[in-house]
């Protein structure tokens, strides 16, 4: 496709002013044995029609950080600081009612599991129609038009019909199809996906991908990828962050990080993957498992498994520039293991 | 427990390294089939009364399937959700009945079984689920989990568990310390490697992993994966696993073997299948096949769904998706056929080079 394969350059020069602005931000949930910082000074930027993967195991603050852009943080959790700027307005100022406006119109999610999202008692039309009125005073025929145009636009064959069944009538795929369509249906600037295809198969995930990844070309739309899977994302996404315990610990273009990694976490976590180079070798595993929270070791949090770690990594190090657009928060950015 | 000796497999070969043509077949199944019948049920007969006309339905998960397992071998079976493979897997692991053909372990008919050397054929396929927050009693501690059945069985006493339990532990790599514990308190790789030892605890020839990786973190995934190949090394262990992660089966499979609605569609050494897919089944799983390139990927979608096994379409299960389907493949179901040695593939191209088709 020739816009996917607009250089990074052309992209830079009209990127303009980004269209998500996540700085220091914190979300933060008080347990009975302490604070489990989930998010810790995040920062991240999305410019229109950019996809950005966002990489990280169960426990990395991945989806918080989805959860908090959508105003979906509801107590023990809080915001305990940091900025969310969508178009320059800070999210994290609204007031409830103000969050509801921005959700889903200016800002849509798509869960990993299309059975949660829809409600298995209406017709796709009834969440459809509800969903374009809770944002715009329009007549019934409109919203079921527009219903019907987004049905049309992530490829579901005969809409009209689909129209009138029940979720429990349309397979997984298909089901996933129609959150997508209601992710649509407002012209977001921003879609959340949360691991969006890892309930699918094979043969649905791609297509799956392949039509987010040309609707966010066609429309302007930005979109944030959460997946703990890099190979998911690294055809797809014009740009990785990398998470571990909160923080970002690697970003850059995706041809930055994947051909060079720059972080031994980022390195591991490539290593992981089974694919065909690895057949009949052993997995390079990240030893140990993802600590918890509430324990973190002092300065870099990955250092306990980290064959690289010394003495200077007992003082948390800062995400630096590495190369170009690729920052590291690493005291050894780009060395290879001893 | 009868206990013939197994392929001693040297550890320290390569892991992937596949068993010798002249092992022995540990497990075979031949025409396996398996239907459900769903009946009217009373409310349905009222209905009937009044002309509702609800028939009773049968569905076809699986459909003759032959398939013979070497000692020592990991075969992997790919397929959609409903092609038939989990079906499959609870068959030989004993938890369904087939509704037609026949297993044989060790050369054995499991119909001509004695009832003690059916339990024996139970207790040696121990099978590895999914999803380990679902699989353990969350009211049991880790050490009953893994030791009950192994008591039970008489494999060991209720006295000499502990200690048996604590081997088990250490050799998943779970800390023997942590035996009193519940489910609960462990990660989901930690959960998974309880799965894996309580498998182990009953002595088991064959290991089926259903799915097993599939609900883990890709770090830990790796764990587990190596954990796998390390068992096969030291216990001899033979797998059959499933999953519709073709990297996963690639990585660590000797053969493979594709389903498509109920059937096997194609099977082949796995460097033979990744190499020379033969079914165009086969050949547009391929295509998205993970890999770590930052190339754009050409997307060749799978037209639409998997068909309604209630409804099967007539000839070839794969024509209404196929990009080749011709009037014959809509009538006439091809046979498996070996294309070379080895490589079985159910498809009426198979007569034309593959370099032809694509």
């Amino acid at each position: 496709m020739s816009t996917d394969m607009m250089s990074k350059e052309t992209r830079d020069a009209d990127l303009g002013a980004p269209v998500l602005k996540i700085e220091k931000l914190c979300t933060w949930f008080d347990t009975r044995e302490g604070t489990a910082r989930a998010v810790d000074g995040v920062d991240l930027e999305l410019y229109e029609g950019e996809i950005l993967g966002l990489v990280g195991e169960s426990g990395s603050g991945k989806s918080v950080t989805g959860y908090s852009v959508m105003g979906l943080i509801d107590p023990p959790g809080r915001i305990a600081g940091g900025r969310i700027l969508l178009d320059g307005r800070d999210l994290t100022r609204l007031s409830e009612e103000e969050h509801r406006r921005v959700r889903g119109k200016d800002i849509a999610m798509i869960f990993q599991d299309p059975s949660m999202t829809l409600n298995p008692t209406l017709r796709i039309e009834t969440q459809m129609i509800e969903a374009v009125r809770a944002h715009e005073a329009c007549s019934t025929a409109q919203a079921r038009r527009r219903a019907k145009d987004a049905l049309d636009m992530v490829g579901i064959p005969s809409p009209e019909e689909r129209l009138r069944a029940y979720p429990f009538e349309l397979s997984g795929g298909m089901r996933q199809r129609v959150a997508i369509a209601i992710a649509l249906l407002n012209k977001p600037r921003l879609i959340i996906a949360d691991e969006p295809t890892t309930a699918l198969d094979v043969s649905i995930q791609s297509q799956i991908i392949y039509e987010l990844q040309t609707l966010c070309r066609e429309t302007g739309t930005a979109m944030i990828w959460v997946t703990h899977d890099l190979a998911v994302v690294a055809g797809m996404a014009d740009r990785l962050a990398v998470m571990y315990a909160g923080r970002i610990v690697e970003v850059g273009t995706t041809k930055e990080v994947i051909e060079q990694p720059g972080h031994p976490y980022t390195r591991g976590l490539m290593g992981s993957v089974p694919m065909h180079e690895t057949r009949g070798r052993r997995l390079a595993r990240i030893p140990g498992a993802t600590p918890s929270l509430l324990h973190l070791p002092q300065g870099c949090s990955f250092r306990e498994r980290c064959a690289l770690a010394d003495k200077a990594c007992t003082r948390m190090p800062e995400l630096a520039q590495h190369h170009q657009a690729q920052s590291i928060r690493c005291w050894h950015p780009g060395e290879t293991d001893r | 427990m009868t206990q013939t000796p197994h392929l001693a497999l040297v550890p320290g070969t390569a892991p992937a390294a596949a068993p010798a043509p002249e092992t022995p077949v540990i497990l075979e199944i031949e025409g396996l089939t398996k239907s459900f019948i769903s009946t009217p049920g009373l409310g349905g007969h009222i209905a009937n009364l009044f002309g509702a006309g609800i028939k009773r339905q049968e569905v076809r998960a699986v459909s003759g399937v032959d398939l013979s397992v070497k000692t020592g071998e990991i075969v992997g079976i790919v397929g959609e959700s409903g092609c038939g493979k989990s079906t499959v897997a609870r068959m030989l692991a004993g938890i369904s009945n087939p509704t037609g053909g026949e297993i044989r372990y060790r050369g054995k008919a499991r119909s001509k079984m004695t009832r003690a050397e059916r339990e024996d054929f139970a207790l040696s396929i121990q099978m590895i689920f999914q999803d380990p927050y679902a699989s353990l009693n969350p009211r049991m501690r880790v050490r009953d989990i893994i030791g009950e059945a192994a008591v039970v069985h008489g494999y060991v006493t209720r006295a000499e568990m502990p200690a048996y339990v604590e081997d088990l532990m250490t050799r998943v790599g779970l800390a023997p310390d942590m035996a009193d514990r519940f489910p609960h308190q462990f990660s989901g790789g930690q959960r998974q490697r309880i799965g894996i030892a309580r498998a182990l605890a009953l002595k088991p020839d064959v290991l089926i992993c259903d799915e097993s990786v599939a609900a883990l973190d890709v770090s830990i995934q790796a764990q587990v994966l190596n954990l796998f190949m390390d068992l096969r090394d030291s216990l001899g262990l033979t797998y059959l696993f499933i999953s519709h992660n073709l990297g996963v089966v690639e990585h660590i499979s000797d053969r493979v073997v594709i389903m498509y609605l109920g059937r096997v569609v194609e099977s082949a050494p796995t460097e033979e299948l990744y190499a020379r897919p033969h079914h165009p089944y086969t050949r547009l799983l391929m295509d998205h096949l993970p890999t770590l390139s930052v190339e754009r990927r050409t997307h060749r979608p799978i037209a639409g769904d998997l068909p309604s096994p209630l409804d099967p379409p007539p000839g070839c299960p794969f024509n209404p998706r196929c990009p080749l389907a011709t009037d014959r493949c809509r009538s006439e179901r091809p046979a498996l056929r070996e294309v070379t040695p080895g490589h079985i593939s159910a498809c009426h191209f198979d007569d034309t080079s593959s370099a032809e088709i694509r």
